[in-house]
């Protein structure tokens, strides 16, 4: 885009153009200014030009629009089958004249996010120890894998009782149910999370909302909390996938809290603080807090006295706190994990600013069959969301099926037991493993990922640097692991890697291969 | 501690308190009716026989059948192999093989007549989330859709609530069956214009509901000429496609777009489910087929916030992939619908009642018009009230369906059993005559 450039008549090349268009048309009103003489030449000088230049940018606005090219954009997405005869329908697909709306255009473009492409390059070259032992391994997703047997063992044995029930009969679950969540999975969801949130905190059955998955319910939350425009504080780093749960469609901005190595990423109060106010200045309102406790991607666990300075916090400023804690059941260190439910007993608190997320993905392998539960103590958010959730329920039949593996008791408490010792198994090798690279972690205690700190390999010191490292994950090591600055952490260096996608056995495997990116990275320094 | 101190309340978005939920209309008052006092055969015999649920209890023993026969439909083999990768799967892209399943499941009950690409399928959480999902990504906040009246009243909450988008609706009336018109499309657009409104797509229900009617060719393909001369969007919900007593009477756009060899396709979306053909709506299955890359694109991340769960996608793929099965399921559910319309219709007609002449469905249009003390919006009221109260009977009044004309009622016959329309009809009897006596 260079200053003397003549406008094009082609819409596409002036949509990316017209920013630069006006300033580089600034840029010639100076000299024009000194070819015409006197006051009144200055004068007709500055005022003829501009005006040309204003109805011109106004008719290339008209013409803009009419046109409207939304330029085609490379997909992500595996292409659209072509037949011969349909030729015509692809060709056409892609370079549409009928408009999509702002939103949509927005999600349509090729995503941005490392998070999201690292996932999609892994899914064109999966690894998979017997069929594809080169492919790139998934680091990247925080899925539990590691207790998917125990899972499986269960429904082999209990699945057509549970599904369909006996005697195959399908009247029960064919029909409408309510849209957010049958009472008998509601009632069973409480127990198991009394059981897995340290059997301290009692969820009333009538104060949840289940939706299909954890994300619909953060979606769900931020439609009910703020309006368009408005924003959440959230603190860095944070999960990425919060950028799409609460700004595609509520419209709600995230404006950053950040925390820091030196506090090992806690939250400080008085970065909060500073948050709110500058947003205050800029006019933006802030409607409230969201966390996830415990944290994604650091892996620590608040305080039960951060939790209180959260709560005077929302109180002084009369804002809600959104509290995801997905993954309370997946601790495995010292530290015990305290929900925010468990604190609201005081007199003085205002319950209903308090919301908590959950969900079935983390703490039970069950990602697929999605099972969220919003649980909330506002009548008026309960009474919202209910009705909301009718774009976004749970299937009948895994309603049932995930009931009757709730209500196993036993199975849930053995389950429970080997999942945590197999995360702190797989969590203590891989963290001690990386350090003999030289590579330290965030102290961590609970998640199914570690916090790396690998700032002594990029170069230069800044997210260029990390990105190229990431690059380098992905080419020469071929395992796709999050960068800090798709969690927007504010120092760069950081990488999340989830270690539930691999077996103990796997480990070496893994370690081998970053070691090849650890060494390419001290030779070239 | 003493005294209290006031507390702000801490506020809720314009979301959560709008009334746009729609919740408070007739439509939703005749349901409180019956959850006070609900029908039972046995139980109580007096109670209000739900006839405002558009749901298909008539073909259960064909599903219950199929799972009998087929219990690894249910499960994931001896031993649950496959059982890992499903649980975790929760890719938007969804299962490929529930995808195809989906694909030539719509190309069936088309009988051949349309072709459908598995990587054109969307699958949402339900038609009720597809169809949002749809205006979110045609629509800005503020703009319009263009709606035939009489319409489905979840219309309402589904397309505008969260959206932000407005419905325009296109008038029709009884003097041509509720066709559309091209008059009344062109009348709607401009009444949008008028209020500075952008028009970005029509909304048709093909079958119709309320109409229970099917749309004929010349008005899709009218519906097609003015969508690209105007340069919008058009989207078809066929959730009833499969519910259309003979099959050689629905025309699905996606037909006449196969005949026009797909120019202007990529304006062109249909929304389909398997609620109602299949009578699964506690399943959540809905899906989006759309001609348009960027829509199919675009919609496809989005479903993240409603996607089917990977064990129900399982389940119904062997079973929709089986060809002899879905076939038969086809025609005789076509079949016994065609009974139950015919049931209720004779029923009616027996009493002095006419109904839209209608020829797919869940429910037909009932036309109490010449009952009404006044021919206004509010006699209407009374008279469903009336019915309800004192009939018993919960049946949908044609004003929260946004009928133009006062007097036209929706009545579903595929939620109960035989012997329950028939007590049904003998309430619609007593009633009758009670009226003439008067």
């Amino acid at each position: 885009m260079t200053q003397t450039r003549k406008p094009s008549s082609k819409p596409e090349a002036r949509e990316a153009q017209n920013p630069s268009f006006s300033s580089s048309g600034m840029k010639l009103i100076v000299p024009l200014q000194g070819v015409v003489q006197g006051r009144g030449g200055l004068l007709l000088g500055t005022l003829v030009p501009c005006a040309l230049f204003y109805f011109l940018q106004l008719y290339l606005k008209r013409r803009r629009s009419t046109a409207n090219c939304n330029p085609p954009s490379p997909s992500s997405e595996p292409t659209l089958p072509r037949t011969s005869s349909r030729s015509n329908l692809s060709a056409r697909g892609s370079i549409s004249r009928v408009r999509i709306s702002r939103l949509a255009t927005q999600i349509s473009r090729p995503d941005e996010s490392l998070y999201y492409v690292g996932l999609d390059r892994v899914s064109r070259d999966p690894y998979h120890a017997l069929d594809n032992p080169d492919g790139v391994i998934q680091l990247g997703l925080a899925d539990n894998k590691l207790c998917l047997d125990l899972i499986g063992e269960w429904v082999a044995r209990n699945l057509e009782d549970s599904v369909v029930g006996t005697g195959l009969n399908i009247n029960g679950i064919a029909p409408y149910q309510t849209y957010d969540g049958l009472m008998e999975l509601k009632m069973a969801l409480s127990d198991f999370m009394h059981q897995v949130m340290g059997e301290s905190v009692k969820f009333d059955p009538s104060n949840m909302v289940l939706t299909a998955g954890a994300t619909p319910a953060i979606e769900i939350l931020s439609f009910c909390l703020a309006d368009q425009g408005n924003a959440f504080l959230v603190p860095t780093p944070y999960y990425p996938g919060f950028d799409r749960d609460v700004r595609w469609r509520p419209g709600v901005d995230l404006i950053p809290v950040h925390c820091r190595s030196a506090d090992n990423f806690n939250l400080n109060i008085t970065a909060l603080e500073q948050a709110y106010s500058q947003a205050r200045k800029r006019g933006v309102k802030v409607r409230g807090i969201l966390i996830s406790n415990p944290s994604n991607p650091v892996g620590n666990i608040m305080t039960q006295d951060m939790l209180y300075s959260l709560l005077d916090f929302a109180e002084e400023k009369n804002i809600h706190i959104i509290a995801d804690e997905v993954f309370a059941g997946s601790t495995y260190g010292s530290e015990k994990f305290v929900s925010l439910a468990e604190i609201l007993d005081s007199d003085y608190i205002d319950k209903s600013r308090v919301h908590i997320v959950y969900g079935l993905s983390k703490d039970l392998s069950l990602a697929g069959f999605r099972v969220g539960v919003i649980c909330s103590f506002n009548d008026s958010v309960l009474a919202a969301a209910k009705k909301l959730s009718r774009f976004s329920s749970i299937s009948a039949p895994t309603q049932r099926l995930v009931t009757s593996m709730l209500s196993d008791k036993r199975f849930i408490r053995e389950y429970f037991e080997t999942n945590r010792k197999r995360i702190q198994q797989v969590h203590d090798e891989f963290v001690d493993c990386l350090s003999k690279l030289g590579i330290k972690c965030a102290k961590s205690c609970a998640g199914m990922y570690c916090w790396a700190d690998m700032n002594g390999l990029i170069r230069p010191y800044s997210e260029k640097g990390e990105i190229e490292l990431w690059e380098k994950f992905l080419s020469i090591a071929k395992i796709n692991i999050t960068p800090g600055s798709s969690c927007h952490c504010i120092e760069p260096g950081w990488f999340r890697i989830c270690f539930t996608t691999i077996t103990l056995e796997e480990i070496p495997l893994v370690i081998e291969r970053i070691r090849r990116v650890v060494e390419s990275c001290k030779s070239s320094s | 501690m003493g005294f209290e101190i006031e507390q702000p309340c801490v506020e809720l978005s314009k979301v959560a308190v709008s009334e746009t939920h729609g919740e408070d209309s007739p439509y939703f008052a005749g349901w409180k009716a019956y959850d006070e006092n609900p029908y039972d055969e046995l139980t109580n015999s007096s109670g209000v026989i739900q006839m405002g649920l558009a749901e298909n209890q008539v073909s259960f023993d064909l599903l219950e059948k199929y799972l009998e026969e087929n219990s690894e439909a249910s499960t994931w083999g001896k031993g649950a192999p496959g059982f890992r990768e499903n649980a975790l799967f929760q890719d938007y892209h969804g299962l490929k093989t529930f995808r195809t399943a989906m694909a030539s499941f719509m190309e069936q009950i088309r009988g051949g007549r349309a072709k459908f690409f598995p990587d054109r399928v969307v699958l949402t959480a339900g038609a009720t989330a597809a169809n949002e999902l749809l205006t979110f990504i045609l629509a800005n906040p503020g703009d319009a859709l263009l709606v035939p009246t009489p319409y489905y009243p979840g219309f309402d909450r589904d397309l505008r609530w969260r959206t932000g988008v407005n419905i325009v609706p296109i008038h029709c009336d009884s003097s041509n069956n509720f066709q559309i018109t091209p008059q009344a499309l062109e009348a709607a657009y401009q009444a949008a214009e008028a209020k500075n409104t952008k028009v970005r797509a029509v909304l048709i229900t093909n079958p119709s509901n309320p109409l229970g009617a099917t749309i004929q060719r010349s008005v899709l393909e009218n519906l097609l000429d003015f969508v690209t001369r105007k340069n919008i969007h058009l989207v078809s919900d066929e959730i009833y496609s499969g519910s259309v007593f003979s099959s050689s009477e629905f025309v699905s756009v996606a037909e006449i777009l196969e005949a026009r060899n797909y120019k202007n396709a990529e304006r062109v979306h249909i929304v389909y489910s398997l609620s109602k053909d299949l009578g699964l709506p506690g399943f959540r299955v809905g899906t989006i087929y759309s001609y348009n890359d960027k829509v199919v694109t675009t919609a496809r991340r989005m479903s993240s916030f409603t996607l089917i769960s990977s064990q129900t996608q399982h389940l119904l793929a062997s079973m929709l992939s089986d060809k002899k099965f879905t076939e038969n399921y086809i025609e005789t559910n076509r079949e016994r619908l065609r009974k139950r319309y015919n049931m209720i219709i004779e029923g009616l007609k027996s009493v002095g009642i006419e109904c839209l002449k209608g020829n797919a469905g869940l429910f037909c249009w009932m036309n109490m018009s010449p009952l009404l003390e006044k021919k206004t919006r509010e006699g209407e009221l009374e008279l469903w009230n009336a019915i309800v109260h004192e009939v018993r009977l919960n049946i949908s009044p044609g004003s929260s369906c946004h009928c133009s004309e006062p007097g036209w009622f929706r009545v579903c016959f595929a939620n109960m059993s035989e012997e329950t329309l028939e007590v049904a009809l003998e309430r619609i009897r007593s009633f009758m005559e009670r009226i003439k006596k008067e």
